[in-house]
This record gives structure tokens, C-alpha cells and sequence, in this order.
């Protein structure tokens, strides 16, 4: 018995959920990335000033001030838009959004109605089931409000205070239509958005706050959403409001879709509801439905001239987008698919990489080496790719290359550089702490024919000769092993002498010294 | 460069806020004292729409007309009284107590830029600036006696002007003479960046009084029901002496007459109920109580803060604009604006210019107006100009019961120099 909700819509327990499938809409708002604010002249680098200090008549909504389009946030919204493959409307023009509220300065946010900037796009990800086309229904620009502070925290600070400096940053809001199905796509769906928008140089995902999401997520039956008349039909829905990390979303639509099949599996209806995301907690939670029933009393806004802006649209030509950089990266990088994936879907990472020597970044070695070691180590320490200097990683990837340190002393030393940037910002040299830890590579090379395998020859000064009797004189069960044919206890060995000399002894030469040594005594 | 100073003594309530002395420069208005309606920002200089709810507000910023007043020499004299925030036809809806017709002070000066105009009429000052948003400007002309100019829209900027309805306002010139609206025209027009709803169309004009075979409308419908009949036949022999100077006069129609009334109330009171949301006590007027929630707290500063016909007007925008309501009202009401465009566009394919009262009847007696719907009827003559955003002006074409009567004319778009020509002809042809 599956999707039995369908049934002339009475209230059933749901008990099986293999039929069923999870639908995503998102709502996403971005903010832009322009110098000036979206209708007044105001810098928008406001994070790391005091409040009201990037603030103007016009930002501020003062009595008589009018707005100004800021041409080049339009000029921003045209280039999504057009990377989003949508249809720019002929004429849109801005609306005002009438609600009460202590940090929108006019009492109307200026936002776009029924008349967008554009509409019918698209976005293609790679979703749970391979390739997947997320439509895109509008792309609409508008005004960020301001921000409330409540010293001391919301529940217990005695006012509140109101900082316009966010007041006016233009934001772009894209809507999807409701075709992602799964938590894990709606993450994935992002973050192509994200690397898209990045590559249009026309957002910063590391400024605090610049993205924030609504998301409506619902259960249904496989093949509702297409159906006729599905109304009826209808399980309810849950819209998360002000998501405001990719994370989150990820987060919170899983919390959603376990909270929405308990509730269906004792027989709830679910019903319409607006709900909000509790980061800390990792939950959502009931809005009061009473104070969400809004009535925007949307109409014209009669201080700015429609948009016209097909033919501008026209002429901008946008820049390579993430899709066709992954191709370039495959064909003129060694890269393999996934590992093209990931550089190219960060556009820092990818830059990053671009920039890079080109006899370094046509290397197969260069690519495992950023898309797993460098993104995986900043990854754990939480850091940006943005942090880490280009020419010091350099110098890692060529003594790893000129086989002067080993793989594993090429991450330690990696490790300690950006250790050192999070904590002080900056970092010695590669160069200085492979010489002061003495992580060069110890060659046989000038001490030893190697080639010729005669062990006899070994000085025993050299730190691979002395490090393997050392083990042999150590590990005599082991060695007594091997000598009894026990061929584990050599790789056994092996291991030692490598712990021994810290990683920096290849093992090909220690390798050759043990065999020598062993097969000597033995 | 001389500095003025001012007699304090304001009779007729005209000022919400006097300057004893301004300093003024070389330039058009060089030595001039003028005075600007309380809607206007003036940096430094109290602006509060004659309201409670800004009492105490001091712009940082000047006005765009205000800068540009400044710097052809002028002297600002004062702020003037008005009905809160325009929406009234009498001066009597202000926080700061009526402004009295000089002509007659028992009489309202009309308004809403009632102050400016009586402070013109009794020579306080030579020139004054209104607002005119559905006949703010021509009507408080047209009861105390002086010439009002609403500009064509976009002409003027309004940037600085507190918004009471800003798809229909304009600033404009409130003088005794043409030459002075002329003069005053030259000056406050012309492109302004910040106002995207502004036009590159400077006036640089001297009236010129030849008006021979000048074609002029006369709409039946301003001369029909509701139109007292002395002050028609006041206007009727203001309209013949410009047939005595050689204009032809045409009867016509404009039927969409009929909805003009209610296509402005709807969208005046509409915007008004936007423009009036941000008056919420977080950033101007007293202080909110903040013991208590931030609801309750606006809805106390919104109730206490407005006087009752700005309540009335928020309160029909809001509902106008309430979903379900949309196109019943507010989307209708611009279907019918347009009609009125049209009507405009037609007849001004036949007509140069159109000539009609610019007041139904004479000033009000204070107090004589108590129901707002017959208030709003008076302002059936004016609000046609707004809703098309055509150039109109007043000026005085006699008495009636010994009351001032003003003639309108109205022009095509960007014709303002025209319809000045033709209050220039007028008043020439009157003087003579």
C-alpha cells in the first residue's frame, strides 16, 4: 500500500514510502557583489565597520529621497540570468513590498513582482541520478533591509538596536521550480549555483550573510507533481525560511523530510506551514502561522522607470562557465572527471589552479594533489583556498616532483604552512622548514652503486643503513620470520625502517638496503 | 551678496517655521526672499509636512529645487503651512492650526500649499514654492488671487520632496506676476540624476503675450453640475478676453471626466499608504515607547502621529491596495488615468490649449467643509492635469462675491511655455 494520501485526499497513515518521492522548490537570495549599494551611492563594504556608517538619505528611506537603479547590480542580475539560461522580460519593472517592520527603513522593501527581470531558465547539475536540468521559474532584483542587533542575545537584551549599513545591498532572488529531489540535491543544486555565480565574478560566498534560502519541501506520491488535478491530492508542505548556509539547507530539508514522514505515518495532515530553520539546533520550527499571514499590497514603483533591458542583455557576453571549464580542465590537465569536478566547482579553486606554472598544472600529480590533499587539508581546518600562497605551494609540488621530499613529508610540510596561516596569517617558507626538520629526501645515490645492488659498497653513515640494522636489531621476531620464509615480515620491516626515518627514505631504496642486508646474514 | 531679514509677524498663519534673516547671493532670484512649502526638505531647517509625526525633523539634505533656489541668489523665508502631508484642499489639516485667506480671513487659503500662496498674496514674500498633487498648487492660487504653475511631470525634480503621491506630484512656482512663475520656472527646472523620473527639458522662456489663432478648449464638463455658476461666468469673460486677443475658443468634451475624481483618490491615497508606512517612530518624531512590543509601538506612534485625514486616506490606499482588491480599485484606476491621457492626447490634436475653472467655487469658510467627500468633489477641476501629468496653471481672472477666481490653463507635455504665454496674454489683457 503505497501513497494512500492520494485517495480522495482522507486522512491516512502513510506506511511505505517507497513509492513516494521527496520534491524540493528553492528560493535562493544572493547578494551582489557590486561596490555601490542598489538605488543610492553607498559602499557596500560594510562588514568590518561600525553600524550606520555606509548609510545615505537614500538608503536610509528618508523623507523625500528617491531611489536611483545602480546599473551595474542590473548589469549583474543580466549576467545570472543569462548563465541561467533565461528569458529576459521585454519591460519589468520594480514593486514595492509594503509590511512593518523596524529594520526596513521606508516601510516597503523595492523589490519585482509580477513582472521580473527574467524568467524560464535553467540550471544542470549533477544530481542523485546522474544529469539532471533543475528549471529556473523567474530572477528577480531587490533591496536588502537592514539588521536588527540585540545586545546580549534576542531573548534577553532589553532593546534592540537597528544597523542600516545592510540596508539597500542589492540582492538577486532566483527561484527554482519544484524539480530537486532530495536534501542531498538541493546541496548540490547550490553549490553549482554557487560556482556559477562565482565565475560571473558577480558574488562572494565567503561575505557573511550574502546568501540566505527558502525552501518548500513536501512528500508525495512518485508522479504527483505531474499530474492533473493533484490538488486534491495535495500532502501538505513545509516552506524553510532563512537558511543562510549551504549546510544548512542540506541540514535542514533532512530534519524536514524525517519530521514530514512521522507525521504522515501516524496519519497527520500536514497542511501549509511555514516553519524556520534553527542552526544551532539542527531542527525547524513552527512559525506562528498568525504573524506570517502577510498582505504585501504589492504595486508599481511609481519613483522608478521600467526596465528595458533585452538589447544591454544582448551584448554582455559572459565569461567560461564551470561546465565548460571542467571539459578544459580534462582535456588540456590530466584530470580525471571527478577530480575536474571538483577544482573547476569553486571558482577560487579553480582559478587557483589555472594560475599555477604550466608544466606544473598539466601534471597528473598536481591535480590529485589540490582536488584531494590541498582541498581536503583546508577543508579540514576550515580555511579558504584564498589563504593559501601559490608560490610556496609551488614549492612543495616541485620537490614532490624533483622527488627531493617524499608524498608524506610534501603533506606534513603542507599541514604546517596553513597550520601557521590560521593561527598568525602567515608562513615561513617550504624551503626553511624542509631544511630545519630535515625532511630531504635520504638518497643512496653518490654513497652507493644502487643500481649494481652490491650492498657491500654501503657506507654505514648512510641514515637508511644505520636505520635498517637498527630495525633488524629491534625486530628480531621478525626477522627470524622472514628468514623462515614468512614474506609479510619483510613488508613488516620495511614499515619500521620507514617510521624511522620519518617518511623521508624511499621506500624503493629501503627496500633494496633491507634485502640486501637480510639476504646477506641469511 | 546682502542679507535679509523678515517681520515675524505671520497674520495669516502662513509659516509652520520663520527665518529672521538668510543670506542670498548673485544670480536669477539675487536678492529675493522665498518661501518653501513645509514638504520640502530643508537641510538644517525643521520639515514636518505640518504633521506631529515629524515634528522636530531636520533634513541633512536639501532638496533638489532648494539647492537649485539657493544658487540663483534667493533667500529662504520660512516654511510654509499646508495640509498634512497635501491631503487637503483648505490648509485646515494641520498640526500647526489653519492658515487664514488673506484676502479674506475668515476664508480658507485653499490648499494644500496654502501657506505658500497667502504668504505670496499678502506680500510676505515675492515668491513662494508649492506642491501640486491634484491641484495643490492652483487651487490655493486660484482662492487667494496669485498665479500657480504645476509643471509638466518629470520637468522639476522631486527629489527632497516628502512623497505624498508620487506618480501625480510636482513642485512648481507660486507667484503674483507670470513673469515671476517664468522666472521662478527658469530656475527649478531641468535634468536631475537622482530623480529617475526627471526630464532633460530646461525652460529657458520669456513669456510672450501674442496669442492670435491660438486654438483653446473648453470642455463642456468644466463648466457642468457642481460648478457654481457665478464663478463660471467669472471664468466665461476671462475666456472671452483672450477671444478678444485673437484666440479661437472651441467647445469640447472629456468624458473621462466622469472617473477622474475617483481614478485620483484611489491612486493618491494608494502611494500615500506606502509613502507614509516608513513613519513608524524608529527614525523621526518622539521617541517609541520601547516597554512595549514593536507592534503595538508603531501602531501607538501611527495613531497619535497622524491627524484623522491622513488616517482616512492611509486607510483607503491600504484597503485599495489589499489583494482582492487590486484590480477592483487600484488597478482599475489606472486603466482610467489613461483614459484620461487620452482624452488629453485628442483633444490636444485639435486645441493648443485647454481653458476651464480652476475651482469649482470660491475659498470655503474655515470650518465650512466637515465632510470629506464634498471636499474631494472641489478638487474635480484640478486633478484632471495630474492624472496626465500635463503643465497647468492659475491664474486670477477677477472676483466673485469679492473672492478670487482663477482661470486654468492647461497644455500638452513639456508646453509649459505655452501655457504660460497664455496666463501671460491674460494678465497682460487684464492689466490694460
Amino acid at each position: 500500500m503505497t501513497g494512500t494520501a492520494d485517495t480522495a485526499g482522507q486522512e491516512s497513515r502513510v506506511t511505505d514510502f517507497s513509492d513516494d518521492e521527496v520534491i524540493i522548490g528553492l528560493e535562493i537570495h544572493c547578494q551582489l557583489d557590486t561596490l555601490t549599494k542598489l538605488f543610492c551611492g553607498c559602499s557596500t563594504d560594510y562588514r568590518d565597520d561600525g553600524p550606520n556608517t555606509h548609510v545615505c538619505p537614500i538608503c536610509l528611506g528618508l523623507p523625500g529621497s528617491l531611489p536611483r537603479v545602480n546599473r551595474k547590480a542590473i548589469e549583474y542580475a543580466l549576467r545570472v540570468a543569462k548563465a541561467l539560461n533565461c528569458t529576459i522580460v521585454e519591460e519589468s519593472e520594480f514593486a514595492r513590498k509594503n509590511y512593518f517592520y523596524p529594520d526596513l527603513n521606508k516601510g516597503f522593501q523595492i523589490t519585482q513582482y509580477d513582472r521580473p527581470l527574467a524568467v524560464k531558465g535553467y540550471l544542470d547539475i549533477e544530481g542523485d541520478d546522474g544529469e539532471k536540468r533543475v528549471r529556473i521559474t523567474r530572477v528577480h532584483v531587490e533591496e536588502d533591509p537592514g539588521r536588527l542587533v540585540h545586545k546580549g542575545g534576542a531573548d534577553r537584551a532589553k532593546y534592540t538596536l537597528v544597523d542600516y549599513n545592510r540596508a539597500g545591498i542589492p540582492l538577486i532572488e532566483i527561484v527554482t521550480e519544484p524539480d530537486i529531489r532530495s536534501p542531498k540535491e538541493a546541496r548540490k543544486f547550490l553549490n553549482k549555483l554557487r560556482a556559477t555565480l562565482e565565475y560571473l565574478g558577480v558574488f562572494d560566498s565567503e561575505k557573511e550573510g550574502s546568501l540566505r534560502v527558502d525552501a518548500n519541501i513536501s512528500i508525495q506520491p512518485r508522479g504527483w507533481f505531474d499530474r492533473e488535478g493533484k490538488g486534491k491530492a495535495d500532502r501538505g508542505r513545509a516552506e524553510v525560511k532563512n537558511i543562510s548556509s549551504y549546510k544548512g539547507v542540506e541540514k535542514a530539508l533532512t530534519f524536514e523530510v524525517t519530521r514530514q514522514k512521522n507525521a504522515l505515518r501516524r496519519g497527520q495532515r500536514l497542511g501549509t506551514e511555514t516553519r524556520h530553520f534553527v542552526e544551532t539546533r539542527g531542527v525547524t520550527t513552527s512559525s506562528r502561522s498568525k504573524e506570517m499571514e502577510q498582505e504585501y499590497r504589492y504595486f508599481p514603483e511609481p519613483d522608478l522607470r521600467p526596465l528595458r533591458v533585452c538589447a544591454w542583455a544582448d551584448e554582455i557576453v559572459l565569461p567560461e562557465l564551470p561546465d565548460a571549464r571542467k571539459v578544459r580542465f580534462m582535456q588540456n590537465y590530466a584530470f580525471s572527471s571527478t577530480h575536474a569536478a571538483t577544482v573547476t566547482g569553486d571558482w577560487k579553486v579553480a582559478e587557483f589552479y589555472d594560475n599555477l606554472p604550466i608544466d606544473l598544472r598539466t601534471q597528473a600529480a598536481t591535480a590529485t594533489w589540490v582536488a584531494d590533499t590541498l582541498l581536503g587539508e583546508l577543508n579540514y581546518r576550515d580555511m579558504s583556498i584564498s589563504s593559501v600562497p601559490s608560490d610556496h605551494f609551488c614549492h612543495i609540488l616541485i620537490d614532490l616532483k624533483e622527488g627531493n621530499i617524499t608524498e608524506k613529508s610534501g603533506v606534513e610540510v603542507l599541514r604546517h604552512i596553513l597550520d601557521q596561516i590560521k593561527d598568525t596569517g602567515s608562513c615561513e617558507s617550504p624551503k626553511n622548514y624542509i631544511e630545519r626538520e630535515g625532511l630531504k629526501v635520504i638518497s643512496l645515490k653518490g654513497t652507493v652503486e644502487a643500481q649494481s645492488g652490491v650492498t657491500g659498497l654501503l657506507t654505514d653513515d648512510n641514515p637508511i643503513v644505520i636505520a635498517v640494522k637498527e630495525v633488524i636489531a629491534e625486530q628480531t621476531q621478525a626477522v627470524a620470520d622472514f628468514a623462515a620464509g614468512k614474506k609479510e615480515a619483510f613488508n613488516f620491516l620495511v614499515g619500521q625502517v620507514m617510521k624511522k626515518t620519518r617518511g623521508r627514505a624511499k621506500p624503493a631504496d629501503v627496500n633494496q638496503v633491507l634485502s640486501g642486508i637480510l639476504g646477506k646474514e641469511g | 551678496m546682502a542679507t535679509l531679514t523678515f517681520p515675524q509677524d505671520d497674520r495669516y498663519n502662513a509659516f509652520i517655521t520663520m527665518l529672521d534673516k538668510a543670506e542670498t547671493g548673485p544670480g536669477k532670484l539675487s536678492g529675493i526672499g522665498i518661501a518653501i512649502k513645509d514638504n520640502i526638505s530643508t537641510r538644517g531647517i525643521q520639515t514636518t509636512c505640518a504633521s506631529r509625526i515629524l515634528e522636530g525633523y531636520l533634513p541633512p539634505y536639501d532638496a533638489h529645487v532648494v539647492k537649485l533656489v539657493k544658487k540663483a541668489g534667493s533667500g529662504i523665508v520660512g516654511k510654509t503651512n499646508m495640509d498634512e502631508f497635501g491631503m487637503g484642499t483648505t490648509t485646515e489639516n494641520s498640526a500647526f492650526g489653519p492658515t487664514k485667506n488673506p484676502a479674506d480671513t475668515s476664508r480658507v487659503p485653499g490648499g494644500s500649499s496654502g501657506g505658500s500662496a497667502a504668504a505670496v498674496a499678502s506680500g510676505m514674500v515675492r515668491m513662494a514654492l508649492g506642491t501640486d498633487t491634484g491641484g495643490s498648487i492652483r487651487c490655493p492660487a486660484a482662492f487667494c488671487g496669485i498665479v500657480g504653475h504645476k509643471p509638466t511631470y518629470g520637468r522639476v525634480s522631486r527629489y527632497g520632496l516628502i512623497a505624498y503621491a508620487n506618480s501625480l506630484e510636482q513642485i512648481g512656482p507660486m507667484a503674483r506676476t507670470v513673469s515671476d512663475i517664468s522666472l521662478l520656472m527658469e530656475v527649478l527646472t531641468g535634468y536631475d540624476p537622482s530623480d529617475s523620473t526627471s526630464v532633460n527639458c530646461p525652460y529657458a522662456h520669456i513669456p510672450d503675450p501674442d496669442i492670435r489663432g491660438l486654438k483653446i478648449g473648453v470642455p463642456e464638463e468644466y463648466f457642468g453640475e457642481g460648478v457654481n455658476p457665478r464663478v463660471a461666468s467669472v471664468v466665461w469673460d476671462g475666456i472671452s478676453l483672450l477671444e478678444r486677443k485673437g484666440a479661437d475658443i472651441i467647445t469640447c468634451r472629456m468624458p473621462s471626466m466622469a472617473y477622474a475624481l475617483a481614478a485620483y483618490y484611489v491612486t493618491c491615497t494608494s502611494e500615500a499608504s506606502s509613502n507614509l508606512a516608513r513613519f513608524d517612530g524608529v527614525r523621526y518624531g518622539p521617541p517609541a515607547d520601547t516597554r512595549q512590543t514593536w507592534h503595538e509601538s508603531f501602531q501607538e506612534r501611527r495613531r497619535d502621529g497622524f491627524g484623522t485625514e491622513v488616517k482616512r486616506r492611509i486607510m483607503l490606499g491600504t484597503f485599495a491596495l489589499s489583494s482582492g482588491y487590486y484590480g477592483k480599485y487600484y488597478a482599475k484606476a489606472q486603466a482610467a488615468r489613461q483614459q484620461v491621457r487620452n482624452d488629453f492626447l485628442r483633444l490636444f490634436r485639435e486645441v493648443d490649449v485647454i481653458a476651464g475653472p480652476t475651482m469649482p467655487t470660491v475659498a470655503f469658510r474655515i470650518g465650512e467643509k466637515t465632510d470629506p467627500l464634498s471636499m474631494y468633489l472641489s478638487d474635480i477641476l484640478t486633478v484632471p492635469a495630474n492624472l496626465a501629468g500635463i503643465p497647468a496653471i492659475s491664474v486670477p481672472c477677477g472676483t466673485s462675491e469679492g473672492l478670487p477666481v482663477g482661470l486654468q490653463i492647461m497644455g500638452p507635455h513639456f508646453r509649459d511655455e505655452r501655457v504660460i504665454d497664455v496666463a501671460y496674454a491674460f494678465e497682460q489683457g487684464v492689466s490694460r
